[in-house]
């Protein structure tokens, strides 16, 4: 009989130093009882620990509706001091009452993380694929390459209902990042690809040292990049495949970087 | 403790002392290589069964980067390199990471754990000999020296324009001895200086600004001083217009320049046993010879110049090289030949990529840069095949070294993949496919049939290495009085196919044992014990009157240092071990 798996994770308590806890995903909960869960390993500083020592763990198993196979997490509370919750994972679900730490999802391949609260700086590292939605706001580089790589993110999708800090899809090569508040310094930045549509303002240098892909910023640029130039004004474009309303400036850079950038630049005009 | 050792019944190849291949038993006693062994002492030595395996003296590295201030800016630019590449830690050893630059702790193990025992840093900038120091005083298990970047000096610029040669080789005396360093290296002798004002030489006849010397003076005048003073290593020489299209050319000339210094080693050492002559045979030496092998005019005519240089190498004695292989993959591209960096930096930099140049005062420059060579790069591929061009069309053996000129053509770790394509001609074909067409079409090595023998591979890899960089008085050989280091390869030279590359990898990459002064320090690859190594350097001996003369003029420009002259030299607590030969010494004579 195909199951589906629920693993809830009930936080203990406070924890006082970040745990290193990448061993929470589908990936390395398949197959293991609530005990060998309880047991796999997570650093906090120098020591390793289990789990267990800093969650609950509850196992409930039950038929799909579809018939196939999966398996979901569910962390009851906050995660803000557990960092590289769902990394590399290439399926299920994890769902996150509270808030997580760093690292969330970071190069995750399939797979759907939900977070209710908001998420660290370096969510979506690298990420390939699947889907990440935290309901409040991130930290820097969400959805960006590892520090010194010039390519990051090459698929997936990231969806944030907040605010973004600086760097969201650094390095960016492919997938979707949608943020529905504001963002601030060096969205986009070295991206060759993929699209990053911002619904409210962009503080400072959207773009930078972009060669392809596209931005939206539905709001204003408050520091716009130099080295970018105008090309013309479009009505409900579509970026990425995907239409976006209203009329935009529509920009081509970073030539600061690049003789022949691709990288495509939308601000919304009447808030230039 | 044991204290003596047999290794028996291996395949021993040992081209030092003409043995290739012979099932025969090595004997080692108090750290070093002995003939045989009393009844008493074989009774309690560690026997080891290398019945069916390869033996072969432990490992020399004489061209690598492995320490000093480029090296790690190669690490603080590049933190891509390492998340990607982590050694955890283990009873033994530290933890460590980075690949094509690795941390000095991973860098020691990783290199223990293909047999290597010695390795040279072939770029030490005086200024920054303390910081060369410190990394390789933090190396663990490796036998260590470095040579000094010398090529550019203010001082010796001035010496060798005004024809002072003897000042100058007390200069240089004076400088092994102040920065503990092995050997002279000479990086784009003339041209690192014009970069100070953004301009390079591009022919031997030029004169550099402000000193008006050519490149030719500078390789002729420090070829003399080295074989005057009598130096364990000849010069050893980065050519000009490294990387450029066409510049095998001058790479001959510049071969050329000391065809008439013959050399000699004046060493105060005492020489374990060889069969053959363990003297260096040559004057100079040719560093990453690949990047100097380049033919056409452009990167549109781009071709590999291999051949004409490698029919050079063939007319002469005085000429050895190491070849600098490109095996592919990522590198980091560092070298005291600032212009150099630029100019890699302008033709791969679209898209901005980060690079680095310093300027190191009175000295000499350095320049850093990423880079990944493309098997689908027509101009990778080409590179691929002049690395292996330089060591397949020279017929002696005795002329050539195998090195990647690590990290710029390709990383340490990648020599197993290298022996491969050296061994067998099936897998250069095999990668040759893989390869843009260039790598074939515009280069000899599709038609070159020569397949290495494991004999060869042991001078390539260490006999020759030792012996041309002054260390076969105790290294790269199994003779009576060597050091007891030895490497053990799973790798039955009677029983394998050269052609299967996952084997002969496998075997190269992960020594069955390593043996260092006699004492195993890897077993299948993984190190179960950490020695401190050696540092050599070279304590050259001139007449004091000379010295103090040279002093004199070395102190009316120090001025323009940012340092005082009493910080300037290398203080001996910044060596463990340390190993000073004396050299040009009563035992040498001048």
């Amino acid at each position: 009989m195909v199951l589906t798996r629920k693993v809830r994770l009930f936080p203990k308590g406070e924890i006082e130093i970040m745990i290193e806890a990448e061993s929470i995903s589908p990936d390395s909960f398949a197959g293991k009882s609530e005990r060998e869960i309880g047991g796999l390993s997570v650093w906090q500083g120098p020591r390793e620990a289990q789990l267990s020592e800093f969650f609950d763990i509850e196992v409930t198993e039950g038929e799909t509706e579809d018939g196939g196979s999966t398996l979901e997490i569910k962390i009851d509370g906050d995660a803000s001091r557990v960092k590289r919750i769902g990394e590399r994972m290439t399926f299920g679900r994890i769902e996150i009452l509270g808030s997580a730490g760093m690292h969330l999802g970071s190069g995750m391949a399939g797979g759907e993380i939900q977070v209710r609260g908001d998420a660290g700086p370096w969510a979506g590292m690298n990420m390939s694929g699947g889907l990440i939605e935290v309901g409040g706001d991130v930290g820097d580089h969400a959805g960006s390459a590892y520090r010194g790589s010039w390519r990051g993110m090459t698929g997936g999708k990231i969806q944030i209902h907040g605010n973004a800090r600086s760097q969201l899809g650094g390095g960016m090569a492919g997938g979707e990042i949608t943020v529905l508040g504001s963002v601030e310094n060096f969205c986009g930045i070295r991206q060759s690809g993929g699209l990053i549509v911002v619904e409210k303002d962009a503080l400072r240098a959207a773009g930078a040292e972009m060669v392809g892909g596209s931005i939206a910023v539905l709001g204003r640029i408050c520091q716009f990049s130099p080295g970018f130039v105008a090309a013309g004004t479009e009505r409900d474009p579509t970026v990425g495949g995907r239409k976006i309303e209203g009329e935009f400036a529509k920009f081509a850079g970073d030539y600061a970087i690049s003789k022949n950038p691709k990288g495509v630049l939308y601000v919304k005009e009447a808030m230039l | 403790m044991i204290s003596t050792m047999v290794i028996k019944n291996g395949h021993v190849f040992d081209p030092l002392n003409g043995i290739d291949g012979e099932v025969m038993d090595v004997f080692i006693k108090d750290g070093k290589i002995a003939k045989d062994l009393t009844g008493n002492d074989l009774a309690k030595a560690e026997v080891i069964d290398a019945r069916g395996k390869t033996v072969m003296p432990g490992g020399v590295d004489s061209h690598a980067h492995v320490a000093g201030a480029k090296v790690n800016a190669g690490r603080l630019m590049r933190p891509e390199d390492h998340i990607g590449s982590v050694r955890p830690r283990t009873p033994f050893t530290h933890s460590g990471s980075g690949y094509t630059v690795p941390s000095v702790y991973k860098q020691g193990y990783d290199y223990s754990a293909m047999g290597y025992t010695t390795v040279f840093e072939a770029a030490m900038p005086p200024l920054e000999a303390r910081h060369t120091h410190e990394e390789m005083r933090s190396t663990p298990m490796l036998d260590m020296g470095a040579y000094l970047v010398l090529g550019n000096n203010w001082f010796l610029m001035r010496y060798l324009h005004q024809g002072e040669i003897e000042k100058a080789a007390a200069y240089v005396a004076w400088m092994m001895n102040t920065h503990k360093a092995y050997g002279i290296k000479c990086v784009n002798p003339a041209g690192v200086e014009n970069w100070g004002w953004g301009k390079n030489v591009h022919s031997l006849d030029e004169p550099n600004i402000h000193f008006e010397v050519t490149a030719r003076e500078v390789i002729h005048g420090l070829a003399e001083v080295n074989e005057r003073l009598g130096m364990p290593i000849s010069l050893h020489l980065h050519a000009n217009n490294l990387g450029h299209p066409g510049n095998s050319e001058i790479t001959k000339d510049s071969l050329a320049v000391p065809g008439d210094v013959g050399p000699t080693q004046k060493m105060g050492v005492d020489w374990a046993e060889t069969k053959m002559d363990p003297h260096r045979a040559q004057s100079v030496y040719l560093a990453h010879a690949q990047f100097n092998a380049f033919g056409g005019t452009s990167w549109r005519d781009f071709e590999s110049g291999a051949d004409e240089l490698a029919k050079y190498v063939n007319s002469v004695d005085h000429v050895v090289i190491d070849n600098g292989a490109v095996p592919f993959g990522p590198a980091t591209c560092m070298t005291g030949d600032g212009p150099s960096i630029h100019d890699l930096y302008v033709l791969a930099g679209i898209g901005g990529q980060k690079w680095s140049n310093t300027d190191v005062e009175l000295e000499c420059g350095s320049g850093v840069i990423p880079f990944t060579y493309l098997k689908a790069s027509p101009i990778s591929a080409i590179q691929w095949a002049i690395g292996l061009e330089m060591l397949l069309l020279v017929d002696d053996p005795w002329k050539t070294i195998m090195t990647t000129d690590h990290p710029n053509g390709g990383v340490f770790t990648q020599y197993p993949q290298v022996i491969t394509w050296l061994m067998s001609k099936r897998a250069r074909d095999e990668t040759a496919s893989q390869c843009h067409k260039w790598g074939y079409d515009r280069s000899s090595l599709g038609g070159v049939d020569r397949e290495m023998t494991l004999s060869e591979i042991a001078i390539l890899t260490r006999a020759n290495a030792a012996r041309t960089i002054g260390m076969a008085y105790r290294k790269g050989h199994l003779g009576a009085g060597a050091d007891g280091d030895v490497a053990v390869y799973d790798l039955d030279p009677e029983n394998f196919d050269p052609a299967d590359s996952e084997k002969v990898i496998r075997a190269f990459s992960r020594a069955h044992l390593t043996i260092k002064d006699g004492k195993v320090v890897v077993r299948d690859g993984e190190v179960v014990a950490v020695p401190d190594g050696r540092r050599y350097y070279c304590k050259p001996e001139v007449d004091e009157g000379l010295t103090k003369d040279m002093l004199a003029d070395v102190r009316g420009w120090f001025k323009y240092y940012t340092i005082g002259f009493a910080n300037y030299p290398v203080p001996d607590k910044y060596l463990r071990n340390p190993e000073p030969i004396v050299v040009n010494g009563p035992q040498g004579g001048w």
